[in-house]
C-alpha cells in the first residue's frame, strides 16, 4: 500500500438562493420536509418557532433570514434541517437538500476575503469540488445570537 | 479488572453508607452509651473500606480505616464517645463525603486528610494496643468479644457474636444433643459466581441441620456483599469432617474452617453482653421463646437492614428508564388527546366508549407510571440534620432540628431542584431566626432553639414548611430597609399587609441580618429561593411572629411533566394555560372595561382586576382590525394578586405533557415551555408568574 490516505469530510449539502453551502455529516441528525411551525414570540425574526419533531420541541431558524438573502416562498423542495451542537438541537429551514459527498479535507480553503457579503460571519471555509463551490458553515457563529 | 462498570453503583453505595453513617452518628450523639449504633456505624464504615478497596481508592480506604479503628475501639469500650470525638469522626464523614462526590465527579478522590487522621490517631492511641490490633483483623465482620477471646484460645473463640435468641437456640439444641459449628467457608479468590456458590453452600448446609446465623447476613450474602469469606452457625448432627467434605466439594470453596461450638461460649458471651448498657437477660435464663424475645430480635441493629429490605419487596431500575417509560408514556398521552379529537369528530358511540375506556385506562397507568418516579424527600432531608449540627456550633446556638414526614414523595425532576433552596432557607432560620441562647434565656425561652421541617401531601401539592421557634421577622426594620433598598416607595409601604412585609425578604438586594455572615450569604440567597421554586412551579409564603418565630411555607406540584391546562385561542395560535393559576374563565363586554392609569381593568367581584392583553405581549399577527363586543378572559392568580388575561375564545381542558422549547431557546419572556396537541401541532404554555410583576 503505497496510496497516501488521504482524509475525507463528509457533509450534506443544501442550497440557498444560488449558493450550495455544507454542513458535516456528524452534526446532521435528520432531514424533514416541512410541517407546521408555532410561532414564538418575542424571539429574533430568524427563529421561525418551533416544530414537533417525534415527539421533540425542536427550534427552527429560517437560513435565508438569518443570512439576510431574501426570503422566498416554499417550496416542494424546502427541506429542514435538522442539526446538534452541544446538546442543541435546531432545525435550518433550506430551499433544498441537494447531496451527501465526501470532500478531501486539503481541499478547504480558507474563506476569500469578500467584502459585502452578509453570510460571511458565518462562514468556515470553502471548499471546490469539481466545478462546485461549496460555503461550509461555521455552526457556532450561526447558532450564537450575538453575531 | 475493569471496574468502570461498577463504579456508579460504588458510588451510590457509599453514599447510602455515608449517609447512614452521619444518621447514626448523630443518633449516637443523642445515646452516646447506645453501642448497636456503635456497631451500625462500624458496619457502614467497614463495608466503605471494603468497597474502596477494591475499587482502588486508596485514600478512602484508608481514612475509613482510621476511623474504624476509633468505632472499634468505642465499641469494645476501650473509648468513651464524647463530643470531641465525635467531632473528628463528623469531620472524618464530612472527608470521606468530598471524596466520593469527587469520584463521582471522574476524580480519583484524593484529599489531603493528615490533620484529620492525626487526630483519629491520637484518640486511638490513648488505649492499650489491644484495641487497634483487633480491629485491624479486617477479615471479621465482627471482631471476636473481649471476654471470649480471654476464657478460650483465640483459635477456637466464635468469631460471631450472637443475641439472646440466637443464644438460647444454640444452647437448647447442644442440650438435646445436637451439634452446633460455627463454619468459616472461604471462596477461592477469582470466584465469579459468589451469589451461586453461596447458595451451593447453604443448600448443603440446609439439608444437613440449620442455620442459625450467618455473617454476613443472608441478603448480603446473596448480593455478593462480601469478599471472599463468610461465616456460618449451624446446628446439626452430621459429623465436623462429614460436614468438611461436603462442603469443600462445592467448586470454587478454597477453605473450610469449622469450629465446634461448646456449650461454655455461649454462657460466657452472654454473660459478658450483659455488661452492655442494653438490659437483656441472660441466656439460661430465657429458656423459653417468648414472643418479646422475638421482638427485640428483630430491634437488634444487627437484624435492621434486612428486616427493612424484606418489608417491602423492591428492584433496582435506573433513572434512564423511567425516564425512558415517562418520555413512552407522554407519547400515549399525545395519541390520547389526537384520538379523543377525532372521536368527537366521527361521533361514532362504539368508538366513543372504547376511546373513554381507553381514556380511563390511562387515567390509572398514569397514576402508576408518576408514583413510580416519586422518591422520598427523605434523600434531600437527611442531609440536613448534619447541616444543622454544623452550623449550630459555628454560631455558639443550641438547636435542635426535627424533621417530619421524610417518607412524603415528590417527582423526581422536583427533588432535583428543591435542595438548595431548603439549604437556605435552613440556613436562613438557623443563622437570622434561632437566637444565640443568652437572648434566648433573656426572653424566657428555652436555651435550645427548634427548627422543624415538616412535609405532607395535600391535594395536588405537597407542602413543606420550615418552622423555627426564632426571633421571627421584625417588620418594622424589614419596612425600613426594603424603603432604604428602594424596593418599596414609601406611600406603598402603608397599605402592605403583614404577610407581604413578610414575604418583602425574599425580594432581590435584601438581608436584614446587621452582619453579613458567609451562613445565609449577602441577601442575594433568599430572592434565588424564590425564582427556583415558582420554576418549579410552586410558590412560597411566610408567616411570622415577632419574638415567637416564623414559618416559611413551600407549596410544589406532585409532578412537573403532566399537568392539566386550559386551551385558549388567540387568532390561529393555541396557548395553554396552567390549570392550577387559573381561578376562572369569564365573557366580558367592552363597556365592562374601565381605564385606570393607562391600566385596563375590570370590576371582577368586586376587586379591581388588570386586564393583560395576550395578542399585544405575544404580538401575534391580527388579520383584520376585527373589534368585538365580547372578550374571553381567564381570571388567574399568583399569591394574592389577580390579573385577567384576554384572549379570543376558550378550547377546553386538557391533560398536557410539559416539554421544554430545548437549549436554544431559553428564557422567552412569559413562555414557560411547550406542549404537543392532539393535532400534532406545537402549543406553548403561558407563564402566568412572569405576566404578573
Amino acid at each position: 500500500m503505497t496510496v497516501v490516505e488521504q482524509e475525507y469530510l463528509k457533509v450534506i449539502v443544501f442550497q440557498l438562493a444560488d449558493k450550495e453551502y455544507a454542513i458535516p455529516v456528524s452534526n446532521v441528525q435528520g432531514i424533514e420536509k416541512l410541517m407546521h411551525i408555532t410561532r414564538v414570540p418575542k424571539t429574533p425574526k430568524y427563529v421561525k418557532g418551533v416544530i414537533n419533531l417525534r415527539g421533540v420541541v425542536t427550534p427552527i431558524l429560517d437560513l435565508r433570514e438569518r443570512f439576510a438573502i431574501p426570503v422566498s416562498n416554499q417550496e416542494e423542495t424546502t427541506r429542514i434541517i435538522i442539526i446538534t451542537l452541544d446538546e442543541m438541537e435546531v432545525g435550518f429551514i433550506v430551499d433544498s437538500a441537494n447531496d451527501v459527498i465526501d470532500i478531501p479535507v486539503d481541499s478547504i480553503e480558507q474563506q476569500p476575503e469578500v467584502v459585502g457579503s452578509n453570510e460571511e460571519d458565518f462562514i468556515s471555509g470553502v471548499a471546490k469540488i469539481d466545478n462546485r463551490l461549496l460555503i461550509l458553515l461555521h455552526l457556532d457563529k450561526v447558532l450564537n445570537p450575538q453575531t | 479488572m475493569e471496574l468502570n462498570q461498577y463504579l456508579e453503583m460504588f458510588i451510590e453505595e457509599s453514599k447510602e453508607h455515608l449517609q447512614s453513617c452521619s444518621d447514626n452518628l448523630l443518633e449516637l450523639e443523642k445515646n452516646p452509651d447506645d453501642l448497636t449504633i456503635v456497631n451500625e456505624i462500624f458496619r457502614s464504615a467497614h463495608t466503605l473500606k471494603g468497597m474502596s478497596a477494591t475499587m482502588g481508592y486508596e485514600d478512602l480506604a484508608d481514612l475509613t480505616h482510621k476511623m474504624e479503628n476509633v468505632l472499634d475501639a468505642i465499641r469494645n469500650e476501650k473509648i468513651h464517645v464524647n463530643a470531641e470525638i465525635l467531632d473528628v469522626v463528623f469531620e472524618s464523614v464530612d472527608h470521606l463525603e468530598e471524596m466520593v462526590m469527587n469520584i463521582a465527579d471522574g476524580g480519583d478522590g484524593k484529599r489531603n486528610v493528615s490533620e484529620t487522621v492525626e487526630k483519629l490517631k491520637r484518640i486511638e492511641s490513648g488505649e492499650p494496643v489491644a484495641a487497634s490490633s483487633a480491629s485491624q483483623n479486617q477479615i471479621n465482620e465482627s471482631a471476636p468479644a473481649e471476654s471470649a477471646a480471654t476464657t478460650a484460645e483465640i483459635a477456637i473463640a466464635p468469631a460471631l457474636e450472637y443475641d439472646d435468641f440466637e443464644k438460647t437456640i444454640l444452647l437448647q439444641s447442644t442440650e438435646q444433643g445436637f451439634n452446633a459449628f460455627e463454619i468459616a467457608v472461604t471462596l477461592s479468590a477469582g470466584c465469579l459466581l459468589k451469589a451461586a456458590r453461596v447458595y451451593m453452600v447453604f443448600d448443603i448446609l440446609e439439608k444437613n441441620g440449620d442455620v442459625v446465623k450467618s455473617s454476613p447476613t443472608v441478603d448480603k450474602l446473596e448480593e455478593e456483599q462480601f469478599d471472599q469469606d463468610f461465616k456460618v452457625a449451624l446446628i446439626s448432627q452430621t459429623s465436623e469432617d462429614e460436614l468438611r467434605s461436603k462442603i469443600l466439594k462445592v467448586s470454587e470453596v478454597e477453605n473450610v474452617t469449622i469450629i465446634p461450638l461448646s456449650k461454655d461460649v455461649f454462657v460466657q458471651s452472654a454473660v459478658s453482653e450483659s455488661k452492655t448498657p442494653v438490659e437483656q437477660p441472660a441466656a439460661e435464663e430465657a429458656t423459653a421463646v417468648a414472643i418479646p424475645e422475638q421482638k427485640k430480635e428483630e430491634n437488634n441493629s444487627q437484624k435492621a437492614a434486612p428486616a427493612k429490605h424484606a418489608a417491602s419487596k423492591t428492584i433496582r431500575v435506573s433513572i434512564e428508564r423511567l425516564d425512558i417509560l415517562m418520555n413512552l408514556f407522554e407519547e400515549l398521552v399525545i395519541d390520547r388527546g389526537r384520538l379523543q379529537s377525532i372521536a368527537t369528530e366521527v361521533n361514532h358511540s362504539e368508538l366513543n366508549e372504547t376511546v373513554e375506556r381507553m381514556s380511563r385506562t390511562m387515567g390509572d397507568l398514569q397514576t402508576i407510571v408518576l408514583t413510580m418516579r416519586m422518591i422520598p424527600i427523605e434523600t434531600v432531608f437527611n442531609r440536613f440534620p448534619k447541616m444543622v449540627r454544623t452550623l449550630s456550633r459555628d454560631l455558639n446556638k443550641k438547636i435542635n432540628l426535627e424533621v417530619i414526614g421524610a417518607e412524603t414523595e415528590l417527582d423526581r425532576t422536583v427533588i432535583d431542584e428543591i435542595g438548595d433552596p431548603l439549604v437556605h432557607l435552613i440556613r436562613n432560620s438557623v443563622d437570622h431566626g434561632i437566637e444565640s441562647p443568652e437572648v434566648r434565656r433573656a426572653n424566657g425561652k428555652p436555651e435550645e432553639g427548634n427548627v422543624t421541617l415538616r412535609a405532607y401531601h395535600s391535594g395536588n401539592y405537597v407542602f413543606i414548611e420550615i418552622e423555627d421557634d426564632g426571633a421571627g421577622i421584625n417588620r418594622e426594620k424589614v419596612l425600613k430597609k426594603a424603603i432604604s433598598k428602594g424596593i418599596v416607595s414609601k406611600e406603598a409601604a402603608l397599605t402592605l399587609s403583614d404577610r407581604q412585609i413578610n414575604e418583602l425578604i425574599l425580594a432581590s438586594g435584601f438581608s436584614t441580618a446587621d452582619s453579613i455572615s458567609d451562613i445565609s450569604g449577602r441577601g442575594v440567597g433568599l430572592d434565588v429561593v424564590k425564582t427556583t421554586i415558582e420554576s418549579l412551579g410552586g410558590s412560597i409564603s411566610i408567616e411570622s411572629t415577632e419574638g415567637s418565630g416564623s414559618i416559611f411555607s413551600i407549596q410544589l406540584p406532585l409532578t412537573l411533566s403532566i399537568i392539566s391546562v386550559m386551551l385558549v385561542e388567540i387568532e390561529q395560535e393555541i396557548y395553554a394555560v396552567p390549570l392550577s393559576s387559573i381561578i376562572e374563565t369569564s365573557i366580558i363586554k367592552n363597556s365592562d372595561i374601565l381605564n385606570a392609569h393607562n391600566q385596563k381593568v375590570i370590576d371582577f367581584r368586586g376587586k379591581v382586576v388588570p386586564l393583560i392583553f395576550l395578542d399585544e405581549i405575544f404580538e401575534v399577527p391580527r388579520n383584520e382590525g376585527k373589534e368585538d363586543e365580547y372578550h374571553s378572559v381567564v381570571i388567574v392568580r399568583k399569591g394574592d394578586k389577580l390579573a385577567g388575561l384576554v384572549v379570543d375564545s376558550f378550547i377546553g381542558q386538557q391533560e398536557i405533557v410539559l416539554k421544554s422549547l430545548g437549549n436554544y431557546l431559553s428564557n422567552i419572556f412569559a413562555i414557560s415551555g411547550a406542549t404537543i396537541l392532539g393535532n400534532g401541532k406545537v402549543a406553548l404554555i403561558v407563564d402566568c408568574n412572569a405576566l404578573m410583576k
